[in-house]
């Protein structure tokens, strides 16, 4: 199982006025491929500028990270963008789907700024991964006329369709139903059983639950780094959930 | 960065906006058009003065004479007897750039054919007059330099004069008209030359032997005008400089006298009539062009409020792997696109509203290849400078803010 994230005493320190205020001091840890963590903390905990470091939109002030091998600290911003473009997937709260734009055109997107792959190769990454998050009949939608969790859905299908060494979700079920938060936890889950790693921001306790391990960040440390012994299945969740009247959504 | 991937996307950006693109594109559109339909019809005029003023004759210099003071007084231009015969063997002594010289003397009069009559302007020439003013007959036989010598009472007429004397038609060489009670045969037709750029009838003039006007009907020595032309086009000014040198000399002018005669090119001519009309080209075409600079704008506008309004989408597209300069790329392509494309429809309306305006107002229009280029290449520029700026803002945004941005 090889390292995807080394992080070593990172530090990121804004200066704001005349004070300095450290977003985050001295965090240290390590993501192994195939992992599954959810990044908890109250808001202000330093949780997102974590996740904006992960994902290579942000430096640290000190300290190293290694994503997959490469030292992120000394590359430059058009450096940084083709690593974001090659290795990593986002998925946000607010799906942020370009508009009147159909799903495979917004799966497409990571891809026309990558040089490397033909458009006939790209039609059909596109195609397998949003089969991958079960939207194969929902290709030529545009982005408004689907409902919430079929657009996340076809984010997720962006994050993946490069071929990430690792997705990072920021708080991907905020916009959404319990339900429908369920099923897209369903689909994450599913997504990490194939083997993708999986960094979810979350201030809800309940869709912790469902990822391997949690790290709770509290006033830009580190307050607890956790395995979770008992991952629940969000498969059963759903299962177990009162039936609804309405057409359960495809 | 694939520019092919870069034009996809900037494809995909503007037809997600049709209507908004298509605004943008209506000043450039209105721009464009304008600039060709005004240069068209500049064209236009100046081309159909040039027509009529080659219609004139070939590559021809007018001599007259100028007023000269004499004793403080100016003497109308009429009274002046500084051309003769003199100037004339001068002339054609050793002529450089000259090839064709006539000598004129005009007088209004009535002429008359039985019961009809007509008021026009008789005009002796000699036989080389046809050539200066590249006029053939249209039927009948020129006049020679016999009949100048003998004075002969004969003459050419313009199809004006025949229509007018004779209404009934039929067959009119041979006919004998009268001109101040002197019977002239008529053995030519002058073809149809049309109203000159002043509007004056070509056709409304009768030619006969100098001679015969100077003997017969003015009794005189002198001549009004010396008509004589250029071998070739380019050479105009030089045999109107050789014509100026020979007169000076004939006319025994000092150094320091003043000319008293004029020499007018048909160049020169063509030069002072097109002048206005290029004027008013430039004119017209610098409105027009002034109305595709407030298009430019209008898509300097538009681009800004793009950028503000799709801060969040360029946030994710570099959040994704778009480096700062596929954005900045990006954005000027769209704003080229625009501008382009603005570009073609505006040249298509343009031709089609010249089209229409001669078509409708019989305008005589002319659309330039260059005008049309130009237009392009206006709008490319356009496009690049006015959708720089807004670009350049987004490439410069920074993703996490651009993410966050509501």
């Amino acid at each position: 199982m090889s390292v995807i994230v080394d992080i070593k005493n990172l530090k990121r320190e804004f200066i704001i006025g005349d004070q300095t205020v450290k977003a985050l001091d001295d965090v240290s840890f390590t993501i192994n491929s195939g992992e599954f963590i959810t990044i908890m903390g109250s808001s202000g905990s330093g949780k997102t500028t974590l996740l904006n470091i992960l994902g290579c939109l942000e430096k640290p002030t000190q300290g190293t990270y290694l994503l997959d091998g490469t030292d992120v600290s000394n590359l430059s911003k058009n450096e940084l963008a083709a690593l974001r473009n090659s290795k990593l997937g986002f998925v946000f709260q607010s799906y942020n789907l370009l508009p009147r734009t159909s799903a495979l055109e917004n799966v497409e997107l990571p891809l026309l700024y990558n040089n490397k792959i033909s458009s006939r190769e790209r039609k059909e990454k596109c195609i397998k991964a949003l089969e991958s998050v079960k939207l194969s009949d929902r290709i030529y939608y545009l982005s408004n006329q689907l409902s919430g969790g079929q657009q996340q859905r076809v984010a997720i299908a962006r994050a993946l369709v490069n071929d990430p060494v690792m997705i990072l979700a920021d708080e991907a079920t905020g916009n959404l139903d319990s339900r429908t938060s369920y099923e897209i936890m369903m689909l994450i889950q599913d997504l990490n059983a194939h083997g993708k790693t999986i960094v979810f921001v979350t201030h809800e306790r309940d869709i912790a639950a469902f990822s391997k391990r949690t790290i709770t960040l509290k006033d830009g440390r580190i307050l607890s780094d956790t395995i979770n012994k008992k991952v629940s299945s969000a498969k059963d969740v759903l299962e177990n959930l009162p039936p609804i009247i309405e057409e359960p959504i495809k | 960065m694939k520019i092919a991937n870069l034009l996809n996307i900037a494809w995909r950006a503007i037809s997600r906006n049709k209507m908004r693109t298509f605004l943008t594109m209506l000043g450039i559109i209105i721009g464009v058009a304008a600039v060709i339909a005004m240069l068209a019809i500049g064209e236009g005029s100046k081309q159909s003065i040039e027509r009529q003023i080659t219609s004139m004759g070939s590559n021809m210099i007018m001599v007259r004479p100028t007023s000269n003071v004499e004793g403080g007084v100016r003497m109308d231009n009429s009274t002046i007897q500084s051309l003769d015969e003199e100037d004339i063997i001068a002339l054609k002594k050793k002529p450089q750039y000259i090839n064709a010289i006539s000598p004129v003397v005009s007088m209004k009069g009535q002429v008359v054919n039985g019961t009809y009559n007509w008021s026009t302007t008789i005009q002796g020439v000699t036989p080389e007059f046809l050539f200066i003013r590249s006029w053939p007959l249209k039927d009948g036989v020129p006049f020679t330099n016999q009949n100048v010598k003998a004075a002969s009472k004969v003459c050419l007429i313009g199809v004006t004069v025949m229509a007018n004397l004779f209404p009934d038609g039929g067959d009119v060489i041979g006919k004998t008209i009268r001109f101040k009670k002197i019977p002239f045969k008529i053995i030519g037709i002058l073809s149809k030359k049309g109203n000159n750029s002043f509007g004056q009838d070509q056709d409304d003039m009768i030619l006969t032997p100098i001679t015969t006007v100077q003997k017969r009907i003015l009794a005189t020595t002198y001549y009004q005008y010396i008509y004589a032309s250029a071998i070739d086009k380019n050479s105009s000014d030089s045999a109107s400089a050789e014509v100026e040198r020979v007169l000076r000399k004939t006319h025994r002018l000092k150094e320091t006298d003043e000319n008293d005669f004029t020499v007018r090119t048909q160049t020169e001519l063509a030069n002072i009539l097109t002048s206005t009309s290029s004027i008013l080209t430039i004119l017209l075409t610098v409105i027009a062009g002034i109305s595709l600079v407030v298009g430019g704008i209008g898509i300097m506008n538009i681009m800004y409020v793009s950028v503000t309004e799709r801060t969040k989408e360029i946030g994710l597209r570099m959040a994704i792997g778009a480096r700062g300069i596929d954005i900045l790329i990006q954005f000027l392509i769209e704003a080229i696109l625009i501008s382009m494309t603005g570009g073609i429809i505006g040249v298509i309306i343009g031709i089609s509203a010249t089209k229409l305006v001669t078509y409708f107002m019989h305008w005589p229009t002319l659309i330039s290849q260059s005008s049309i280029f130009i237009s392009f290449l206006v709008c490319f520029i356009t496009g690049v400078f006015f959708g720089y700026y807004p670009a350049l803002k987004a490439s410069k945004l920074d993703p996490i803010t651009a993410l966050r941005f509501e």
